[in-house]
């Protein structure tokens, strides 16, 4: 039985965290995601779960918590956004390698320089190395979704491997939307106990955690852990399947809307499909073939899925929203162009970096995207491929 | 794209969010605005609809200009941006009047909804030339009255409620008893306080 209820993103990943009950949560609070935090340990506070939470003085230290907790064999989560992510850097590398399946829920929110706390994508897409596992969502409900898939994924034999859950700071984290929960006993059931096979604290075969690796062994480690990061998608997929026999609701590498007969499509992350969505439909209404793909994993990367998702469609647009800084676009357009490099036809494709710091994106401006690539689509010409979207003037640049 | 004409899809059209009721709050940090429209989308939740209910962060602080959104439909809406066509604006505080463009982009079918104790037409002037509806309640007088300080959410959701018709009446009276009842479980005059705030918002919100 599904429990009706009216919560933010914020609310849903701390309830998702409450069913779960982990053994120990390190955090630190930062906007937009301290209400994580904040609404855990009150249930920490009323003994509605057994956590150890340890409330640390930086970022750096509640990464550290987390990885100790697992080295120790126990289940740990943590939540952040952007310069407390940003601090956590060295410790997010150290626990992917250390192949330790911490859980954070990551808010995002633009990195400083200027100071901002709105949303965009640029704390995890610099994290996007890391060896970290990223799960993005639309709204409340796939943030509380992602979360409860992320444990089964990341603490499967052979991926072994951290998660980020991200959603969009502000826009679904403090937004009060309906959700769909469930019961405690089916989270409990489905997210299981975790029992590492190793773990440092194990008398009858005790794990060293962290020690050197002498550039003999070095390099064979990474390698395992790139394959642990390609045996995740066949996990991500099983995980996905057995969530949707418990829910109903279906997930997969990204949804494709209105794909089918698409001649043109955007390629987007996480609460902008959803105006993107409404754009299509209308558009549809009046007969434009018009589509969109919305990423949920971006780490491991769906290459040949995307790939084979948008063969047939004529033009796309990618939407970053983070300024990568390549001088040649962002991160999603580069994986996704590289993609679709292997078609023998492939589509014409554009990019726009957009919502940076938390500049909204309308309904009208997915039109006027759509308007763009049915140009390119005409007139057989791309004409600029990196584009920024909704700046304040075109001369600014000039 | 205006030029492509086929066959419009049924199905698709069907799935079109028409049915959304957009409302925009203008308030002052640290007034309530976004404890009003989270009440809001609280009780339409309670009424069975599909809500949304989000304030626009920036580096708010007590006094200065704040923006809150209310999004209300049968159906899910999935549009997370602004809202900057609202059939509905509420303003928490008169002053903001001088200072905000409150009526920007309103449609004019709509209404906004303004506290003070001046009468509509008296309001008219000071909204830019807005040619819809004006509504107007004296919701700091209301709550001095029924609550003993100045609290404007109340009669301001009653009011806005009333004007938008988003939830029915009696519907909407109950779910506010009830919530009240769990919120001040310890505090039974607070709760009536409260829904005679109510009552009397729904009574004098005043139409011009």
């Amino acid at each position: 039985m599904s429990i009706k209820e009216r919560l933010s993103g914020n609310e849903a990943v701390a309830i998702a965290m409450k069913q779960i009950n982990p053994d120990v949560m390190g955090a630190f609070p930062i906007t937009p995601s301290t209400e994580i935090p904040q609404y855990f340990s009150g249930y920490v506070a009323n003994g509605e779960v057994d956590t150890e939470f340890v409330a640390v003085e930086s970022e750096h230290s509640a990464m550290s918590t987390c990885f100790a907790a697992q080295a120790a064999g126990a289940r740990a989560v943590t939540a952040t956004s952007s310069a407390g992510m940003a601090f956590m850097w060295e410790m997010l590398y150290v626990t992917a390698s250390a192949r330790l399946p911490v859980t954070m829920a990551l808010v995002n929110r633009a990195l400083t320089g200027p100071i901002n706390i709105n949303n965009d994508h640029s704390d995890s897409m610099g994290a996007r190395d890391s060896g970290w596992i990223q799960l993005y969502s639309e709204s409340n409900q796939e943030a509380y979704d992602n979360f409860i898939m992320a444990m089964p994924i990341g603490e499967n034999k052979s991926v072994r491997l951290p998660v980020m859950v991200c959603q969009d700071g502000f826009i679904t984290s403090h937004a009060v939307e309906n959700i769909e929960l469930l019961e405690d006993d089916d989270v409990k059931r489905f997210v299981g106990h975790y029992e590492p096979e190793h773990y440092l604290l194990k008398k009858e075969n005790p794990l060293a955690v962290g020690p050197y690796d002498i550039s003999a062994y070095y390099m064979d480690h990474k390698i395992l852990q790139a394959e642990a990061m390609k045996n995740a998608k066949s996990v991500i997929l099983s995980v996905a399947k057995d969530f949707e026999k418990l829910t109903g609701r279906s997930y997969g590498f990204f949804e494709e809307y209105m794909m089918e007969d698409a001649e043109t499509a955007i390629v987007v992350i996480g609460s902008s499909a959803g105006t993107a969505k409404e754009a299509i439909r209308e558009l549809r209404s009046s007969g434009n073939k018009v589509g969109l793909i919305k990423i949920r994993v971006f780490r491991p990367f769906p290459m040949e899925e995307l790939a084979e998702a948008l063969a047939h469609v004529k033009a796309i647009a990618v939407m970053d929203k983070c300024e990568g800084f390549s001088a040649c676009g962002g991160p999603l357009f580069a994986e996704t162009r590289s993609a679709l490099y292997d078609l023998d036809v492939r589509p014409k494709s554009i990019n726009y970096v957009y919502g940076l710091g938390g500049r909204d994106i309308r309904v009208e401006d997915f039109k006027f995207i759509f308007r763009e690539l049915e140009s390119i689509v005409k007139t057989g010409q791309t004409g600029k491929i990196y584009r920024h979207l909704g700046q304040r003037e075109e001369g600014v640049l000039k | 794209m205006k030029e492509i004409e086929n066959q419009p899809n049924d199905n698709l059209k069907e799935n079109q969010e028409k049915d959304v009721i957009e409302i925009r709050w203008h308030g002052r940090g640290g007034q309530g605005a976004k404890t009003a429209c989270l009440l809001l989308a609280d009780v339409a939740f309670s009424s069975g609809k599909q809500v949304q209910g989000f304030p626009e962060y920036g580096p708010e602080r007590m006094g200065a200009p704040i923006t809150a959104y209310n999004r209300i439909s049968e159906s899910k809406c999935s549009v997370h941006s602004n809202i900057y066509n609202p059939d509905y604006v509420v303003v928490v505080d008169e002053t903001l009047l001088s200072t905000v463009d409150v009526t920007q982009g309103l449609k004019e079918t709509g209404a906004v909804i303004i506290n003070s104790d001046k009468k509509p037409h008296e309001l008219r002037p000071l909204l830019k030339g807005y040619k819809g509806k004006i509504y107007s309640i004296d919701a700091r007088r209301i709550s001095e009255e029924t609550l003993g300080k100045n609290f404007p959410n109340t009669p301001m959701l009653a009011a806005t409620v009333k004007v938008s018709n988003v939830i029915e009446r009696e519907k909407f009276l109950a779910d506010m008893e009830s919530s009240f009842r769990h919120k001040f479980a310890s505090k039974p005059h607070v709760v009536e306080g409260n829904m005679k705030a109510i009552y009397k918002s729904l009574e004098e919100v005043c139409a011009g």
